[in-house]
């Protein structure tokens, strides 16, 4: 990558961040809240974007793994447990859940791992509307307080929005670190190539199983803070209709792509209240506006300007002939 | 003792009898090659040795230790790797990154891994080795992108990156034109020479297999019909017959 | 007794109905890996151009039913999948299948926007009579649903195993690679699988709506039922939408009687989760093993 498009790539990430910071000056309560939410449910499509863009795994299950993070921590709070206890609880439990979810990955192919992470996610579902002697059942969990940190309460919108994006920023990190590390690679060369991966030494079987530990981990952190968020916790929210939501934030973005989940979430998340604003008929501009991007873009956002990019260069004469014998 | 022994070694699928009761010696330091017709049940045959497949009945050992069914990523860290007859890059990894991936899950474990320590020295060994198969210009595009022919150079650098006791070749020639050939048979001798890597390489291209190999296996309808020289083995009778009588 | 015959018939009707649209939505993934999430509103639609035709064209109803399968098998065959499909199908099955997720709401929120967010009378398939079973008084309505169902599905067996163009199809719907060795016209077939199913959606929606009235929500449970009838019967075979789906009306209408609205609802949910963890290829599926 040339020092220019380094230095223009750094420029625009600190605009964005800036704007990031400086947004809620400009919003009432509830834009806050939105962007809030936009900046958890980013959380969960990393994690999502983990699993299935760079290791190639289908999980429609990242939805009951929000819910159990956000169940987890209503249930914790609203008890008086710290919310850093949820982070823990729920890390572990979806790690651990979201591992051996992985086992039928290992025996079955792609769409029929999309079945068995579907019928998980249904079956967490069902458990959540009906135990309700942990859940609350169809009546939930209410009144979930937000955290402290260090004491100090993060009750308004904005010290909330704050934390969530210090979250975000956390995990953004820990993705990066993640993907440009050698299981990064194992992940890739998990989606696009398996079988010659474990011809050179990749143990792919590992592999899967953590790639679905941490995108299910992800999902779980996503929850705890989605929990303090609403301050409401009923299974609605979780149902399939959440994990097709995440993929659909996947997909749109880019799949593989490190910020796809970022402008997936923007478009699944954000993109509906802006439109409200302008029209009644937002869901349907919405909805037109999902399937011409695809259309055009069946690789998502990133993936329709990553191929204008190559294309440009391509375009220009190679500098020397490319892997010809040299004389001796 | 023999670097690889095969004993024995069959496969049925059903009815179909694909290799039977094949038995041969890889000995180190020497360049083994595999020939026989279309359907002689060579790549079969790769596949059970390497752990891609489960052989009916036979055995395997590597420096004499049983490694029949093994699976190929543990295979592969004993010192074992393989070319592919149809290519198996990574194309959305650049070169070098192919290069790394192909080298960085041999020692340590998964946990020392994610912390990255032995990058640094395996882009070196990277470099090292895209500099031998001369792929320098294309270090840093996607594997994707590159010609066919560079492919096949990848694909070959990737089965030696970690230093491979024993490298087993699936048609290496496949598909590339003479001048890549004679480059890609020069850089085998070369490690073969240099580094003691012992190869067994399956090819049609009579050419090629008859002034790489040192010695030659003949495999028709899934069993051997010959062994030995090349120039004996390509007067062989039985080996002509086999040839010609499909 | 009386009461059991009743619920089976009924149990048959709505299941001959989610057999009609699991079946067209195997047929779609077969031939081209597509998943419709869209196939509930393909059947809601329908049922608004047939109220289109009496009302703007003042057709009866028979004649209305036949434009509007007509008008289904265009637009949401032919142009769906020139349209939609086609720009997708090389990028692998998750696009179109969100882009789909897309059309679902955009279709939807069409209907609501554009036509009416009030649910629209729609007019039965037979007086409200009853006729005498084994002692149990059975609707009329139910038995002309079956009737239709399983002349439907009959007709669509019989294309598919007795005429060249069927057996074509089914060639492509196994083998798409070898189809067009064998110089089958793979496109041509594809595109044939996309009016079928258009057709069987439209056929459903006229068998459905009068029950449940015409409204843009409609597609919701009834994509959900196709996509269980399918998975439960076996997601690579036509017969297994067919099985897939009869039972699952039948279960769900039992359940319905004996069970209270919040089991019910789980009903189909259980049954899937069932079939997925026990036998993931379906009841008359076939097993595909992964080879890593």
């Amino acid at each position: 990558m040339s020092r220019w498009r380094l230095l223009l790539g750094s420029a625009a990430g600190l605009i964005i961040v800036a704007g990031l910071i400086a947004a809620p000056f400009g919003l009432k309560p509830y834009g806050i809240y939105i962007l809030t939410l936009w900046a958890v449910t980013t959380i969960a499509a990393i994690g999502l974007n983990l699993t299935l863009g760079y290791a190639g795994q289908v999980s429609l299950a990242q939805g009951a793994f929000v819910g159990i993070g956000a169940y987890a921590a209503a249930l914790l709070t609203t008890h008086g447990w710290p919310l850093g206890s949820a982070y823990v609880v729920a890390a572990i439990a979806c790690f651990c859940i979201g591992w051996l979810l992985g086992y039928p990955a290992l025996r079955v192919q792609h769409h029929y791992l999309a079945f068995v992470t579907l019928a998980f996610s249904t079956l967490i579902y069902l458990v959540f509307r009906n135990e309700e002697w942990i859940t609350g059942g169809i009546y939930g969990l209410s009144n979930v307080p937000r955290p402290s940190l260090f004491g100090y309460p993060l009750r308004s919108p904005r010290d909330f929005y704050y934390f969530c994006l210090a979250n975000l920023a956390l995990v953004s990190l820990a993705a990066w670190w993640l993907i440009r590390s050698p299981w990064g690679r194992a992940f890739v060369a998990l989606r696009e190539n398996p079988v010659r991966a474990l011809s050179l030494g990749v143990d792919t079987r590992r592999y899967t199983l953590m790639a679905f530990a941490l995108g299910s981990g992800l999902g779980g952190i996503s929850g705890v803070l989605y929990a303090p968020l609403v301050q409401y916790i009923d299974p609605t929210p979780f149902s399939l209709l959440l994990s097709l939501n995440l993929l659909l934030m996947v997909i749109v973005g880019g799949s593989g792509y490190f910020f796809g989940p970022f402008l997936g979430a923007i478009i699944a998340v954000l993109l509906p209240e802006w439109l409200q604003a302008a029209s009644k008929y937002y869901l349907f501009y919405y909805a037109a506006f999902v399937m011409v991007l695809l259309v055009v873009s069946p690789s998502g956002i990133i993936g329709f300007f990553e191929r204008r990019f190559t294309a440009a260069r391509k375009s220009a004469p190679p500098a020397t002939p490319v892997g010809q014998a040299k004389v001796a | 003792m023999a670097l690889l022994e095969v004993r024995d070694l069959s496969k049925h699928f059903g009815g179909i009898h694909a290799v039977e009761g094949v038995s041969f010696d890889v000995n180190e330091g020497e360049i083994l090659g595999i020939i026989g017709p279309n359907g002689s049940g060579k790549s079969t045959l790769f596949n059970c040795i390497l752990g891609q497949l489960h052989p009916t009945s036979g055995a395997v050992r590597l420096d004499g230790r049983a490694v029949t069914g093994m699976r190929p990523c543990d295979l592969n860290r004993l010192g074992v790797s393989r070319t592919f007859q149809l290519l198996q890059v990574f194309p959305e990894l650049t070169v070098r990154e192919n290069l790394i991936l192909a080298a960085q899950e041999h020692k340590g474990s998964m946990l020392s891994r994610l912390f990255g320590a032995r990058d640094v020295g395996l882009t070196g060994d990277a470099n090292r080795m895209i500099e031998f198969f001369r792929l320098a210009p294309v270090a840093a595009n996607k594997a994707g992108a590159l010609s066919y022919g560079q492919q096949k150079l990848l694909d070959a650098a990737m089965a030696f990156m970690a230093g491979p006791r024993l490298v087993l070749l699936d048609e290496p020639a496949g598909g590339v034109n003479l001048t890549m050939l004679a480059s890609l048979r020069d850089r085998l001798e070369a490690i073969n020479r240099e580094e003691g890597a012992t190869f067994v390489v399956i090819e049609h291209n009579m050419e090629f297999v008859m002034r790489l190999c040192s010695r030659i296996v003949v495999l028709a309808e899934g069993r051997i019909i010959a062994q030995g020289d090349p120039a004996d083995v390509r007067r062989d009778p039985k080996v002509i017959e086999a040839y010609l009588g499909h | 007794m009386a009461d059991f015959i009743q619920l089976l018939v009924a149990g048959l009707a709505t299941g001959g109905i989610y057999a009609l649209v699991a079946i067209g939505f195997t047929l779609l993934w077969q031939t081209s890996q597509t998943i419709n999430f869209a196939q509930g509103e393909f059947v809601m639609l329908p049922a608004f151009f047939m109220l289109g035709a009496m009302s703007v064209l003042g057709l009866p109803f028979w004649g209305a039913v036949a434009v509007g399968i007509v008008v289904s098998a265009i637009v949401l065959g032919v142009l769906f999948k020139r349209l939609l499909v086609d720009p997708m199908l090389r990028h692998g099955v998750l696009p179109l299948a969100i882009a789909t997720m897309a059309l679902a709401l955009f279709l939807k929120e069409a209907v609501k926007d554009f036509y009416s967010a009030e649910a629209q009378p729609f007019p039965p398939l037979a007086a409200a009579t009853n006729v005498s079973i084994f002692g149990a008084a059975v609707a009329l309505q139910s038995l002309i649903v079956v009737a239709i169902a399983i002349g439907a599905v009959v007709a669509l067996q019989l294309f598919l195993n007795n005429t060249q163009t069927g057996r074509r199809m089914q060639a492509t719907a196994q083998n798409p690679t070898v189809a067009r060795i064998l110089g089958i016209p793979v496109e041509r077939m594809i595109l044939l699988a996309f009016v079928i199913n258009a057709v069987l959606a439209a056929l459903a929606s006229a068998l459905v709506t009068p029950i449940y009235l015409a409204k843009f929500s409609n597609g919701e449970y009834l994509g959900i039922a196709a996509f269980i009838a399918a998975i439960v019967g076996g997601f690579n075979q036509v017969r297994g939408a067919i099985v897939g789906g009869l039972l699952l009306g039948v279960i769900d209408n039992f359940a319905a009687a004996y069970l209270s609205a919040q089991y019910r609802a789980a009903i189909p949910l259980l049954l899937l989760i069932v079939v997925i963890l026990f036998r993931p290829q379906g009841l008359l599926g076939r097993v595909e093993e992964r080879t890593v």
